[in-house]
């Protein structure tokens, strides 16, 4: 046998362990990923759907936010203007996590029976943190100066919005 | 200086334009006055990129709130060094940062070649013009950093706490440098294709620029790692985040072209997969650009959706098509008439090495780009995380590091037996010896047992090659051993170097896996109250609460909770962490509070800590971890950066001390020195 077809089919064995890895790993780690109003949707086509894990990205409704004293353990409202979802968390919540203001969060967990989303894990963006979002602008309490961002440049974020010019 | 910098601007937008124009239509009309100006040109774009760059810095500098890009990024209060780094910490900025780093890669690499390559500067000068276009044009239509607005705010809104941190202050620049550097060699490839000049002329100009690249993503990746886990507060250093990600990509594959491009120097083969690795290791880092910036994948570090994105997704599908079309149209250009002649050859052994790290490159780009792909095909989102890329990475990993020690110990061409056993025995021997005492010491833990034997069989080979090289010039010319090292080493600077690296990437392996033994404690501690745990090492932590404590600062209020620590009875000072409110020059807060964690750090582990909150006045609630070998993560980072320099250490000065050096030896001497240096 000449070394290249040797050699090619040590590729071949390298090549399909790492596809065998990628695809039994994507199976059982794999989670769907989605809005409330497309978790609702799916929840009206098949009520059992809730078992399924699943990721929500969705807004944290303002002033939501409620910690339970002395343990880790919160809850909070998060919505995406159609669906709202009531979230309890146990965990250590990032920095980036508060309701003061408009706060992106990535929530990883299962839907319990009486509907409250049960987070094993919480990640937050403050929409506002590295960059503002086409449209963020207003809203900014007064005396607290704030300024959209030069990224987001369109008619939305005119600074005319601001509550202080 | 603001104004003179944004006209600056655009006329170094249409110096660039100018620049690919001439350049690429001298190269067509072999026209030398076309391409002495579109060289010209690139020096003059790179005159007044600076100029707009030192705009940007000076309205930084100057506060000139009535600047959005100033207005948003900083404050009144802000130190003056975060000042300075906000240049690169906002998205329109970042974008005028990248355009200044190609400026002055494009400036050098026509500079350095000036008298060499004269066949494919043209081209070379046009591709590069054409990206630096294209990043300007974006830069100044879709976000530009001199936009006004039209009030003139009392102060900034201040830079976000956790980008205050040197960690992120250099972390962004040693990856831009890096990410950047991927376009001179793609230049190069696109210039070699077109001219088919594909010979190992245009290899032998990328290869120091590919080593460049290498060299700033390695350091900007470990800063990053760095930065997360002493400002993020999870514990960990990488969580496999798309932005992450994204800076991995172009790593793994620049990584592969670094030991190709041995095999076709020595033995002519692999020109098409150079070609491509070249080509997809710069379009992997515009994809990491387009991830970060356009939004299509959600991560916690991305910036917002923003227009650029589509400019990016743009500019992306153009760069693909176009060196999609230049390779399969060259492909007999790039046949090669040399076969492989054994399995068990240092070529071989380099074949596999790029398949792991091509393959493991796929698998993250599969998992990272799996959102999309699911949505496309199944009109879901479905995400994978961080288990299916250790599942994946892990294993190919391990056969990465196996292949480390193997590779140099294979002859190339074709290995003898005599040879393998010869080289294996010292090795070998290291691995399994490493093996035996940690089973013996009571490790369990699979992957980590065969991360630190296979470390040690590494180590083995690594070791033993020093050894040969100094052992051959003390038989050879009677030099004592430090001195034999030295020379051993500053004469062979890519092979010895080459070693130091991958010495940094057993260090760092073996940090890795030394996370598989963290431990972590969710407590709440009254003032005096104190809590007891064993670390990884079967040592007693007692860890008694000094209670909360709340003051102010320059520019931010602080609540600290600190610990006093004992191990096995012995007094190991305090911890302290902190929740941060940072304000602005009128003492409202600004962000919302962050948390700096305590970290005690020694070679064995970290003990970190993480202050959550207060019940009660009195009462904090903390999470504390023991973070085995975290250290060796950062000490393997930096002995890879110092394997690189060596490897990159200016090649002039080398070629006439060696040459200088070889001339006063007789050629069978010479030839004698250079086959025992071979180690082979």
């Amino acid at each position: 046998m000449k070394a290249r077809t040797r050699f090619l089919i040590g590729g071949m064995l390298v090549m399909s362990t790492a596809g065998y890895l990628m695809a039994s790993s994507a199976r059982d780690t794999a989670v769907y990923y989605l809005t409330p109003a497309e978790l609702e949707a799916k929840l009206v086509a098949d009520p059992d759907f809730r078992d399924a894990p699943m990721k929500i990205g969705a807004n944290v409704v303002r002033g939501s936010i409620v910690r339970q004293p002395g343990g880790r353990e919160l809850s909070f409202l998060m919505t995406d203007g159609t669906a709202t979802y009531p979230v309890v968390y146990r965990g250590v919540p990032p920095d980036t996590f508060t309701d003061t203001e408009d706060v992106e969060v990535v929530v990883t967990g299962r839907l319990d029976s009486e509907g409250t989303f049960q987070a094993t894990e919480l990640l937050a963006k403050c929409a506002s943190r590295y960059e503002s979002v086409p449209g963020e602008g207003g809203g900014y309490e007064a005396g607290t100066p704030r300024y959209p961002d030069p990224g987001a440049g369109d008619a939305n974020s005119a600074p005319a919005a601001s509550p202080i010019s | 200086m603001i104004l003179l910098g944004e006209l600056s601007l655009w006329i170094a937008l249409l110096m660039t334009g100018w620049a690919a124009t001439v350049s690429f239509a001298g190269g067509r009309l072999r026209r030398p006055d076309l391409v002495a100006s579109g060289e010209r040109a690139i020096y003059a774009s790179t005159v007044f990129v600076a100029l707009a760059s030192a705009g940007l810095i000076t309205a930084l500098v100057t506060h000139d709130f009535s600047l959005r890009y100033v207005a948003s990024y900083t404050s009144a209060n802000l130190p003056f060094v975060y000042t300075i780094t906000a240049f690169w910490g906002g998205q329109a900025g970042s974008m005028l940062f990248w355009c200044l780093i190609l400026a002055i890669y494009a400036a050098i690499a026509v500079f350095s070649n000036r008298r060499s390559n004269r066949e494919l500067m043209p081209w070379v000068t046009g591709t590069v013009a054409a990206v630096l276009f294209f990043f300007l044009l974006t830069t100044a239509l879709k976000s530009n950093q001199f936009a006004r607005l039209d009030f003139l705010p009392p102060d900034g809104r201040g830079m976000n706490p956790q980008l205050q941190n040197p960690g992120m202050a250099a972390h962004p620049p040693n990856l831009y440098l890096g990410l950047v550097a991927t376009t001179i060699p793609f230049a190069f490839a696109v210039a070699a294709l077109i001219t088919r000049r594909l010979d190992g002329a245009w290899l032998a100009a990328v290869r120091r620029w590919a080593l460049v690249s290498w060299f700033f993503l390695t350091v900007g990746i470990v800063l990053g790692m760095w930065w997360a886990y002493v400002e993020l507060g999870w514990g960990g250093y990488w969580a496999w985040d798309p932005v992450e990600n994204s800076s991995l990509l172009p790593w793994l594959t620049g990584t592969a072209f670094l030991h190709s491009i041995m095999v076709q120097e020595k033995r002519g083969m692999l020109k098409k997969w150079n070609v491509v690795l070249v080509i997809a290791t710069f379009l992997l880092s515009i994809l990491g650009t387009f991830i970060t910036r356009s939004g299509v994948i959600t991560s916690v570090h991305s910036f917002a959706q923003s227009p650029v994105g589509a400019w990016f997704g743009t500019f992306l599908l153009l760069s693909i098509i176009a060196s999609s079309y230049l390779v399969a149209t060259r492909l007999r250009d790039l046949e090669t008439p040399v076969e492989l002649e054994s399995m068990v050859s240092r070529e071989a052994a380099f074949l596999y090495n790029n398949l792991l790290l091509v393959g493991m490159a796929f698998s993250v780009l599969w998992g990272t780009l799996f959102p999309i792909i699911s949505e496309a095909v199944r009109g879901t989102k479905i995400t994978v995380g961080a288990p299916f890329f250790n599942a994946v990475n892990v294993p190919l990993g391990l056969l990465l590091l196996a292949l480390t020690g193997i590779g140099p110990l294979i002859a190339w061409r074709k290995a003898s037996t005599r040879n393998l056993k010869r080289q294996f025995a010292v090795p070998l021997t290291a691995g399994v010896v490493m093996a035996a005492a940690l089973l013996a010491l009571g490790m369990r833990d699979g992957y980590a047992l065969m991360t630190y034997s296979l470390g040690a069989f590494v180590i083995g080979t690594i070791a033993q090659e020093f050894y040969k090289g100094v052992n051959a010039r003390r038989r050879m010319y009677g030099e004592g051993a430090p001195s034999a090292f030295v020379r051993l080493v500053s004469r062979n600077r890519r092979r010895y170097g080459g070693y130091v690296v991958h010495f940094g990437v057993v260090v760092l392996f073996a940090g890795f896996a030394g996370m598989a033994f963290r431990e972590e404690f969710d407590i709440n501690l009254e003032p005096g109250e104190s809590f007891t745990a064993a670390d990884p090492y079967g040592d007693e932590w007692r860890f008694t609460s000094n209670g909360v404590s709340v003051y102010e600062t320059l520019n931010r209020f602080t609540t600290a909770s600190a610990l006093d620590m004992q191990r096995n009875g012995e007094p190991q000072g305090l911890l302290v962490s902190e929740k941060r409110q940072y304000v602005d020059t009128f003492g409202n807060p600004t962000f919302e509070p962050s948390t700096e964690v305590g970290i005690l750090s020694t070679w064995r582990q970290d003990v970190y800590l993480v202050f959550v909150g207060v019940t009660g006045t009195e009462t904090a609630e903390v999470r504390l971890t023991f973070n085995p070998l975290v250290m060796w993560v950062w000490l393997g980072g930096a002995l890879m950066a110092i394997g690189g320099l060596i490897v990159m250490w200016p090649q002039a000065e080398r070629r006439k001390a060696q040459s200088g050096y070889m001339a006063s030896l007789s050629p069978r001497v010479a030839e004698a020195e250079a086959r025992a240096l071979e180690g082979v």
